[in-house]
């Protein structure tokens, strides 16, 4: 029988506790690493719910077309094997979760409920209310607690992941970490490492993301080799609210429920919304996209509200338009949104019964993140990744409802193939006291120690605010090529001045200061791999949208965007995407997708082209996604 | 419109260190909450009075109110630092910040709540399973009692309930209305049903329901309204039974 095998997992969401939860139940030990108590993890945010063609609406819903919404939603970009893999194991899945308690609202009969989502004509989303995301993690952090309790799971909270620990052979032997209490460095051997520390929002200063979730741990992986794959794919989700410090996420599911995207017809029309008549109002997703209105994918809603707004028509003139539910009864309201009608009222004040909401796009998801293969093993051998933080299943854009999916789809493979891996690789067990584990240690805390004395006049949260700015404002929802450029430029810039970082904070007890200055090192290293996929990539497809090259280039551009660190900057290949069970087909949302669509018109497109001249000479600085840092007090 | 917030902060540099106040002025920015507030000391660390001094430090994660993290005593009352919004007259534009004084503090206003998750260990709180792996839909259970569980279920172990109570803090066992109220979220799932004597009998243990002293100053502060005196009262009721009875289904 093999000895019990250790497996590091960094990152507390719902990958990493699903990856976790598999390996103690094969009676195997896991060191599982978060910067926060593992329940605060970010997939406590997600709100709408968790797709799975359990097919209970008389819809004839299936797993496969289940696949088909999510290929298609994702422009073709993802390879189709684990996507297939994962709708099929949907259902079962929300059995689990309906298992281990989740509250799902439910219909008369006492069957789970499950809700309309974005690219999709079936109902296959279930949803606790409107705060998905909390249930499903509390679920998992539950679970986890009870193997804790029985010693199979070692917790390692308040602990921040700084690098792999890697033998002679490139093999991941384990990792160095650094307590956030004591600012004390340790390497931790493991047979294997599973990373699933979530998306990269923080990169862009304000986004629907939690404060953890800065792509660090990536970055620091790609530093040391580890490939990254599409990482210009950014989501960008149609309906946030704007706020100083975060803009907060209005889930789908307010849209799924019934609630409609308008702007008045007249855009010098200042009357209460309320008072503005039906035929007064244009719900231009819904003229513009009869066959799935409201509900079209995120990176098509977001261009919709984008271009309205620009050409004028934003509610009050200003950046934002109206998510309206007040024609939903109450009762409904109340039990299928309730969080989400929360978070506006404490936020902004004003009661969605009653009044129509005002939103406006904001960085939401990383499509993109480190490669992996089928198994979730990255190019090093003994290093896997899983969840957000993976670059797998979305492809171009993701399905709205399809994150929680993934995550935990991810977690199923990647607990067991550690495992595996781990079992299978015969000879010396590494058990820390090898050289490498001394050798890493020293150089992380090397680099803390040069952080910690560094003087100069650069704040690192002011410098996180202009890469935030210069990359809100560049490589989100429209990009041109010269303002890619320019921001890279930026981005070597602020690296610069990051060597004049004084962290203004002696007393490393507790110091959130250091941590964070390391995060902002490796956030600009990512950013450029961000930036430099974006300049590279000359078509559109999904998110990734480039009014100088508007349509998708399946010839020179049906590949995965792979991204390999040097020194100087990102090296981007391309590799072969596995197309071989869905063959691609023109992506249009104005007609059911299984006839294609009809081309735009001419002088739409005539129309769309000036909209684009006006972007490039600036983004409006009321733009809710754009960073506000011109304020008194800032550099 | 105001130009400034005044930040009254209590600072501690070590866990077992003495602590002092500094104060703080920061630009007004309209819907700003108070961990804004700490944002901006972060880019411009200089007290009222022109001194240099280290960012102040505290816990936040989703700034939304989800998860729990950013408890602190606002202007003398406990809550969430992220829906403490400065236009708020509670708030208002001169802020007293202090840590949580239920639980040890590790620096500024950091404080240690392990002890709450801890306390989860004690009762139970989860539904054992046989397995993750295939084994069809969960039991059928009614809407009104879906409805119910789920009010329970936002928990984000913030630890407001806990700050309030007199019965709570390190002179005391005390599991607190948290604990208490997973218990009722578990022994209401049909699955946890199964084994809600295990879980009664962890709170009629030393630090369980009965250190409850009825003060309900928990169901007041909960930020998410749970009805946390409704879930003590309910195991009030079962834990009694069980103590009387219990021994009978043998």
């Amino acid at each position: 029988m093999a000895a019990t095998v250790n497996i590091a997992i960094v990152g507390g969401g719902l990958a990493g506790l699903m990856a976790a939860i598999k390996v103690a139940e094969m009676g195997q030990h896991v060191d599982l690493f978060s910067i926060v108590p593992v329940r605060r993890s970010h997939s406590v945010c997600a709100q709408g719910g968790i797709n799975g063609a359990v097919n209970t609406k008389g819809e004839g819903d299936s797993p496969e077309i289940h696949f088909d919404d999510t290929v298609y939603g994702g422009d073709f970009l993802a390879d189709q094997p684990p996507v297939k893999a994962m709708c099929y194991m949907a259902p079962d899945i929300i059995y689990m979760f309906d298992r281990m308690g989740v509250p799902f609202t439910r219909t008369h009969e006492g069957l789970i409920d499950f809700r309309r989502f974005g690219g999709t004509k079936h109902h296959r989303t279930a949803f606790a209310g409107a705060s998905t995301g909390q249930q499903l993690l509390y679920a998992l952090d539950e679970q986890v607690r009870h193997y804790e309790a029985e010693g199979l799971v070692r917790k390692l909270e308040h602990w921040e992941m700084l690098s792999m620990v890697q033998d002679d052979n490139g093999r991941c032997r384990g990792l160095t970490a650094m307590n956030l209490r004591t600012l004390e460095v340790k390497s931790f051997p493991a047979d294997a490492v599973i990373i699933a520390t979530g998306g990269v929002g923080l990169i862009f200063g304000k986004s629907t993301n939690s404060v953890v979730c800065t792509g660090s741990a990536q970055s620091a992986l790609y530093q040391q080799g580890v490939k990254y794959g599409n990482g210009e794919f950014i989501q960008v989700h149609p309906t946030a609210i704007p706020g100083t410090d975060k803009l907060r996420l209005m889930s789908e599911s307010a849209r799924g429920e019934g609630g409609r995207v308008w702007v008045p017809r007249n855009p010098s029309d200042r009357r209460n919304p309320l008072d503005i008549p039906e035929k007064e109002r244009l719900y231009f997703l819904e003229e513009k996209y009869p066959a799935y209105g409201n509900l079209v994918p995120r990176d098509i809603a977001t261009r919709e509200i984008f271009k309205v707004c620009l050409d004028g028509l934003g509610v009050d003139g200003k950046m934002q338009v109206y998510l309206d539910l007040t024609h939903i009864p109450a009762d409904v309201l109340d039990r299928k949104l309730g969080a989400i009608l929360e978070i506006y009222e404490k936020f902004v004040g004003d009661d969605p019964r009653h009044v129509p909401m005002r939103i406006f796009p904001g960085v939401h998801y990383t499509m993109g993140g480190l490669w992996v293969d089928y198994d979730q093993m990255t190019n090093v051998p003994g290093l896997f990744a899983a969840g957000e933080c993976d670059f797998s299943i979305h492809g171009a854009n993701r399905l709205g409802a399809n994150s929680l999916l993934s995550c935990i789809y991810a977690g199923v493979l990647s607990g067991p193939n550690a495992i595996k891996f781990a079992q299978s690789n015969n000879g010396k067990r590494y058990d820390g006291s090898e050289a490498i584990f001394a050798q890493e240690e020293k150089r992380q805390i090397e680099l803390n120690e040069k952080l910690k004395n560094q003087r100069g006049s650069e704040n690192a949260y002011r410098i996180h605010d202009e890469m935030g700015k210069v990359m809100t404002d560049n490589v989100t929802v429209i990009r041109y090529n010269d303002k890619l450029e320019q921001t890279d430029a930026k981005l070597q810039e602020l690296l610069e001045r990051y060597k004049k970082v004084d962290i203004n904070d002696g007393n490393m007890w507790g110091s959130q200061a250091l941590p964070h200055g390391r995060q902002l090192y490796n956030m600009l290293e990512l950013a450029r791999v961000i930036t430099l996929g974006a300049l590279q990539r000359n078509e559109s497809r999904g998110a990734h949208y480039k009014p100088d090259f508007p349509n998708r280039d399946d010839a020179n551009f049906l590949g995965t965007t792979i991204a390999t660190y040097s020194p100087e900057g990102p090296e981007l290949s391309y590799e072969k995407v596995d197309i071989s069970l869905i063959p691609p087909r023109a992506r249009k949302y104005d007609a059911d997708k299984g006839k294609g669509g009809k081309e735009v018109a001419p002088n739409a497109a005539q129309k769309e082209n000036k909209i684009e001249e006006r972007v490039k000479a600036g983004v409006p600085k009321d733009t809710a996604i754009v960073a506000e840092s011109e304020k008194p007090g800032h550099a | 419109m105001p130009e400034k917030v005044f930040l009254r902060i209590k600072r501690q540099e070590k866990a077992d260190g003495p602590s002092r106040w500094e104060e703080f002025e920061v630009p007004y920015q309209p819907k700003m909450n108070v961990l804004t507030c700490l944002q901006e000391i972060q880019r411009n660390p200089v007290t009222r009075d022109g001194r240099k001094t280290s960012p102040v430090t505290w816990d936040s994660n989703c700034l939304e109110e989800v998860c729990g993290a950013c408890t602190m005593v606002i202007n003398g009352k406990v809550r969430q630092g992220c829906t403490a919004l400065v236009d708020d007259a509670a708030v208002s534009t001169s802020i007293t910040l202090e840590p949580m004084t239920k639980f040890p503090v590790i620096r500024d206003l950091v404080v240690d709540r392990s002890r709450l998750f801890n306390d989860f260990k004690r009762a139970h709180a989860w539904i054992p399973i046989d397995g993750t792996y295939s084994l069809g839909p969960g039991p059928r259970v009614e809407p009104e009692e879906q409805d119910h569980r789920y009010l329970l279920s936002r928990c984000m172990a913030c630890g407001c309930c806990l700050e309030v109570c007199p019965q709570y803090g390190p002179q005391s066992a005390f599991v607190g209305a948290a604990v208490l109220n997973q218990v009722r979220l578990m022994n209401t799932h049909p699955t946890g049903h199964m084994n809600r004597d295990e879980r009664l009998e962890a709170i009629m243990d030393e630090g369980g329901i009965t250190d409850c002293g009825n003060a309900q100053n928990c169901v007041r502060a909960c930020p998410k309204e749970i009805p946390l005196t409704t879930s003590i009262a309910e195991l009030y009721r079962e834990t009694t039974w069980h103590g009387l009875f219990g021994w009978l289904k043998r």
